[in-house]
């Protein structure tokens, strides 16, 4: 502590002090923190556990100081399922890329959702496969260049942008559902708010809470970290509207 | 006016994204061009530091939370 | 409730073997000739306030759920059939190379593809070969009558966790489906969340009081790491190998003829022996129990002594486990095979008549 001065920030101590594996800028590694600052704060270290994928965020469990589980591709969500039914009394979430929930792990996704397993999905749509080296995601944006679709993404050949956060708040199952950005201070914060209210519903019993996270992807989309803003803002967010899609919370109090 | 702010950056935990640079509302911080870490990578620091107000945008944005935000005790 | 004698279906059998084992939780997905599994335990499930049965959306979602909730602490089990359980290997895979303790059970139908509902062995590759990708193994046993597959199921649960291992019990659509009397062992209480803490210090069921989180992964990136995890895998396959083999001989001190049989088959087998035996014929059964670990000694022993003339092999398929007969005779005596698919168990008659014909 400096003397005359009082903290404002710091990084969480949730949050290992291992170097993360992210390249400079990505999205995932704010998440991360957020996550962890949440946990902190609601003083859940020792009772939640982490279900990370294959992706990006493989190594999830190497930087989050808290139990966690390392499922096959897609499978998060079934993984998780296994947690929660076991351990009913504990927080539980998963962290999924946008192949692992939406491509290989969409049944998954859809049926714990569907069935209203109470935990909390955090899903990064950066609209792209990063680990592998920049394919296609199914959120690849149309006309998109990828090293799976060099020419851009053509729907007509393989299919359309996958609004998940619109698609799983139709289920009945789902509790809460939002699309927030990590691509400014004041989404960012607004990001932390809304993963504490998935925690804080979860522990209600309600149902499934649901966070797609637009993301980025400065090493695969090619662009600067500060020029993945202006691709966030001008071409993510134009096709994937941030909002609350659903919140069961919200209707109550009326 | 605006109260006194203070930042501290981990050097060897900055990846010199800039995303701290490029929110700082005051304009306080630079990426280090000539220097690098152990890493090899050029870091962020604070150049300007009496124009800091210790909003804490840049360690809000810090994917790496290379950022540790002070504001002067009244 | 203690124990009690009923006349019971292999599949349920199986399904109440499980629950008197303290089974916390089970996932899995409707398949023929095994769905009485999941019926049963549906049905049930209210008189077990701590256990949970969940129908998964796939095969592939069911082990996965398995794979969370076992790492999770829980004594956890799934049950499939053949098509399905090509469909659970990679969570297998995981499970096995996570050190995962859990059970699951295939009751066999015929193969290839989609093929029939009817009995078969034709899994004995995937189920003691490894099966889904990477050097794994299972503890494998294959039960001849419902009271088996009672027993083993019963006790697979905790052989898992002394071995930290995936338990299979390797039944077939016959097996599942006929009705036996059974002994059925007294119910185990299901264990309070603290008991489980203490049972099982590895489980990611949140950091508590643990100076250290736990982390559940088979994820090993490094070459090192990834051999080192090879090594201490292989290195428990072969304590297993020296701790759990277990077999059955029937009438083989004298045989000069040795018939090789598990599961099904080895039912039928042993009333080719009796028959044989009438007829004045020296031949004899050499029954494994676990397929992995295999009982390499006992046949090992048979295929050295100067009486013992050749081996015959009876499976429900076209020659799977017969493979493994052949490493360990190697090449001292022949060995015969016959079998039968599509769900079609060779009578005591037609496999004596095979044998006759090798004489």
């Amino acid at each position: 502590m400096k003397e005359g001065y009082t903290l404002v920030y710091k990084r969480p101590d949730t949050l290992l002090k291992t170097r993360m594996h992210y390249c400079p800028g990505c999205f995932h590694s704010i998440l991360h923190k957020l996550i962890m600052e949440v946990v902190e704060e609601m003083g859940i270290q020792n009772d939640v556990i982490g279900v990370s994928p294959v992706g990006c965020s493989v190594f999830a469990y190497d930087y989050m100081d808290v139990d966690f589980q390392e499922a096959a591709h897609g499978r998060a969500c079934a993984v998780a399922t296994g947690i929660k039914r076991t351990l009913p009394n504990h927080p539980v979430f998963t962290y999924q890329g946008d192949g692992d929930l939406a491509a290989i792990g969409l049944a998954e996704t859809m049926h714990a959702c569907n069935r209203g397993e109470k935990f909390s999905i955090f899903f990064v749509n950066n609209a792209i496969y990063g680990m592998t080296g920049g394919q296609m995601a199914p959120t690849t944006l149309e006309g998109q260049i990828t090293t799976t679709s060099p020419y851009g993404r053509d729907p007509k050949n393989v299919g359309y942008p996958m609004k998940m956060a619109e698609m799983v708040s139709q289920l009945p199952g789902v509790a809460y559902c939002e699309r927030v950005c990590l691509n400014n201070p004041a989404n960012v914060r607004k990001a932390k708010k809304s993963i504490r209210k998935c925690f804080e519903i979860q522990a209600q019993n309600l149902g499934t809470t649901f966070l797609e996270v637009v993301s980025n992807c400065p090493t695969n989309w090619r662009l600067s970290p500060i020029k993945t803003l202006d691709f966030v803002e001008n071409n993510m967010l134009k096709y994937y509207p941030l909002g609350v899609k659903k919140d069961v919370t919200a209707t109550e109090e009326k | 006016m605006a109260a006194k702010g203070l930042v501290e950056i981990s050097v060897e935990t900055c990846k010199g994204c800039g995303l701290c640079v490029h929110y700082c509302p005051m304009k306080c911080l630079a990426i280090n061009e000539a220097d690098t870490n152990s890493y090899g990578l050029h870091y962020a620091q604070s150049v300007e530091p009496d124009k800091c107000i210790g909003c804490a945008n840049c360690a809000v944005m810090c994917p790496d939370g290379a950022i540790t935000v002070y504001k002067q005790s009244n | 409730m203690d124990k009690k004698i009923a006349f019971m279906k292999g599949n349920e059998a199986l399904a109440e073997a499980a629950l008197r084992a303290g089974m916390t939780g089970y996932f899995g997905y409707p398949i023929t000739p095994q769905t009485e599994v999941i019926e049963y335990l549906c049905k049930e499930a209210p008189k077990y306030p701590k256990f949970t049965v969940l129908q998964a959306e796939s095969e592939v979602s069911s082990i996965n759920m398995v794979y969370g909730a076992a790492a999770a602490g829980g004594r956890i089990m799934t049950t499939t059939s053949s098509p399905g359980f090509s469909l659970m290997q990679e969570g297998i895979s995981y499970i096995a190379c996570a050190d995962i303790p859990c059970v699951i059970a295939n009751v066999q139908r015929g193969g290839p593809g989609l093929g029939t509902i009817q009995p078969s062995q034709g899994d004995y590759f995937q189920s003691v070969k490894g099966g889904g990708h990477g050097d794994y193994k299972l503890i494998v046993f294959a039960p001849n009558s419902v009271q088996e597959v009672v027993d083993y199921t019963y006790n697979a649960f905790d052989l898992a966790n002394k071995w930290m291992c995936p338990i299979l019990i390797l039944s077939d659509g016959a097996i599942g489906q006929m009705m036996e009397k059974v002994i059925l062992p007294e119910p185990i209480p299901a264990r309070t969340a603290e008991e489980m803490r203490d049972e099982k210090p590895w489980a990611t069921n949140g950091k508590g009081k643990r100076t250290k989180r736990n982390i559940i992964t088979s994820l090993n990136i490094q070459s090192d790491a990834m051999e080192r995890r090879n090594n201490e895998l292989q290195e428990k396959y072969r304590r297993i190998e020296g701790e759990e083999v277990r077999y059955e001989t029937y009438k083989a001190d004298d045989a000069e003829i040795l018939i090789t049989a598990y599961g099904l088959s080895s039912r039928v087998c042993k009333k080719a022996v009796d028959i044989a035996r009438e007829q004045g014929l020296k031949i004899g059964l050499v029954r494994p129990i676990t397929l992995w670990p295999f009982p390499t000694k006992v046949i090992d022993e048979f295929a050295s002594k100067p009486n013992v003339k050749f081996f015959m092999d009876v499976e429900m398929n076209v020659g799977q486990m017969i493979e493994d007969v052949k490493l360990v005779v190697n090449g001292r005596k022949p060995v015969y095979f016959y079998g039968r698919t599509g769900g079609i168990l060779a009578t005591a008659e037609e496999i004596l008549e095979q044998i006759k014909a090798k004489m």
